[in-house]
């Protein structure tokens, strides 16, 4: 520890501009009639995303000794919320994630999450293109849709979707080609994370906002899986980003509860793969989901990293009162 | 040696890649979305002082290279090796070759410490002080009463080590000189 790590690592007026724009998401809601919420920060199931290491600690409750999982995001409370009748609905909370720190991922962030029930994709990215716009007061130029396919036969002149040998071999041969790592055992998933995080990521959002559409169906997570124009199955999700930055995540959400308990159980047997913990399927949500989840969609936007956009910070550390080096 | 994860890829941590041992310069994590993360590090080869750029899926590890900096006074030079011996009162003594000493050698001077990289116990690189004091052994005739800034000649130090100096510095002066830029800072 240094003598000055009791200091904030944003400015005061990175503080109130930081409360402004909080301000603004909440009057942007209030006046869509969307319902603010708040659900637990502790949960008794985790994430069972492949890719997201989960926290946990020992508590003593009402049961006993439990072990209790920070959020890695709000999604499974208040998918509960909308199987209960809530309607629209949003929420601005902490959350966590092991493993994830650099210049724009801190373990403990905001996440401003919502769904909107009855809603198609198209209107659900109009929406977070307006709130974008609201919320940094300017509006962007151009809003370009781009599919995930289209963007590897663009840029890297393999399309990701197609199947065979040739496809992996040609995504294992750039992948190595731009990180220098043996990629002989890659998977075909591994391979397009990198490409998208290395070459594409840096390249969108520079002319306006970027909406990422269409992803593989591997990496579907809790969204929708449908046939896109040219026939290939893809998930019904989308990315947004702003000055190559990845700002939201949106789904067409998942309502069938057998297939929601399928994926978990798909995720706990590729985390067994990788050496990860198993993850206990969410009862309470595969139950929720049975009860009855309305069809519609939902986004989760990183509100740390459109304070910096809106600041022109490029250190999560000076965006945030105080981040994890400094807690 | 103990082998470390991505996670703990921190400046100046000495990892083995490819054979040679490195310094770790600069670690970020990318991580789409909903996928796998990658940490992009930026590595320091000790062997040729060449810069690495790698990608590594998070969670992958290194094996730790046995890499030691110490101080060592300057001895001699046989001709083909440069020796050096410890200053903690071992007098242990190592010596270095061309490949270690590198562009250092026209800054060794006797009796002066420097910083020796070893790796498994042999010298790898050797990293001279940030200023050194070396007489001029060679420089065209002073001008006298030019103290004026502007004006520069080359200059040969005891070392061999060439600078540019003032006009007004003769030979048998003895100089204060900047190693990492290879400057002239004033007389000593």
């Amino acid at each position: 520890m240094s003598a000055d790590d009791w200091r904030p690592g944003a400015t005061l007026e990175v503080l109130r501009a930081r409360a402004g724009l909080m301000r603004r998401i909440r009057e942007f809601f209030d006046a869509r009639d969307v319902l603010e919420v708040e659900t637990p920060v502790l949960g008794h199931a985790g994430s069972s995303d492949v890719h997201l290491d989960s926290l946990s600690l020992g508590a003593r409750t009402m049961n006993g000794d439990e072990r209790l999982w920070l959020q890695t995001s709000p999604e499974y409370h208040m998918k509960r919320l909308l199987a209960a009748g809530s309607g629209p609905i949003f929420q601005l909370s902490r959350v966590f994630r092991d493993n994830e720190a650099g210049r724009r991922h801190n373990i403990e962030f905001t996440m401003l999450e919502w769904y909107r029930p009855g809603f198609e994709l198209e209107a659900l990215i109009q929406e977070v293109v307006t709130l974008i716009e609201t919320v940094l007061d300017r509006s962007l130029p151009a809003v370009r849709l781009q599919p995930y396919r289209a963007l590897f036969i663009t840029h890297l002149s393999v399309d990701p979707l197609m199947d065979g040998p040739e496809t992996l071999s040609a995504l294992r041969a750039l992948a190595a080609q731009h990180s220098g790592a043996d990629t002989d055992d890659w998977s075909r998933d591994d391979c397009c994370d990198l490409l998208m995080s290395l070459v594409i990521e840096p390249l969108l959002g520079r002319e306006g906002l970027d909406v990422v559409m269409d992803y593989p169906a591997s990496q579907a997570a809790l969204a929708r899986r449908h046939i896109d124009h040219d026939g290939a199955m893809v998930a019904a999700r989308f990315e947004v980003y702003l000055e190559g930055v990845e700002l939201a995540n949106g789904f067409d959400e998942l309502t069938d509860a057998d297939e929601q308990q399928a994926r978990f159980e798909a995720d706990n047997q590729a985390r067994l793969a990788l050496g990860k913990p198993l993850v206990e399927a969410d009862q309470r949500l595969i139950a929720a989901l049975r009860a009855g989840m309305p069809q519609g969609c939902g986004v989760a936007l990183g509100v740390d990293r459109l304070v910096m956009l809106a600041l022109g910070i490029d250190d999560i550390d000076r965006a945030m009162a105080f981040g994890t080096a400094r807690c | 040696m103990a082998s470390y994860s991505t996670n703990e890829f921190k400046g100046g941590l000495k990892v083995m890649l490819d054979g040679d041992p490195c310094n770790i310069v600069e670690n970020e994590l990318v991580k789409p979305g909903k996928g796998q993360a990658f940490n992009r590090v930026k590595l320091r080869n000790l062997m040729t002082g060449r810069t690495w750029e790698r990608t590594f899926k998070s969670g992958e590890s290194l094996e730790g290279a046995d890499v030691l900096d110490i101080d060592m006074e300057y001895l001699y030079n046989d001709g083909e090796m440069w020796h050096f011996m410890r200053t903690d009162g071992s007098f242990e003594q190592f010596a270095a070759d061309k490949k270690a000493v590198g562009d250092t050698s026209k800054w060794l001077k006797e009796q002066v410490v420097y910083t020796i990289t070893l790796w498994n116990d042999n010298p790898i690189s050797v990293t001279p002080p940030n200023f050194i004091e070396l007489e001029v052994v060679e420089t065209d005739p002073g001008l006298k009463g030019d103290t004026a800034q502007g004006g520069s000649k080359p200059a040969t130090l005891t070392t061999g080590a060439v600078v540019r100096v003032p006009l007004f510095i003769n030979q048998g002066e003895t100089l204060k000189v900047d190693t990492r830029s290879g400057e002239y800072v004033s007389r000593a």
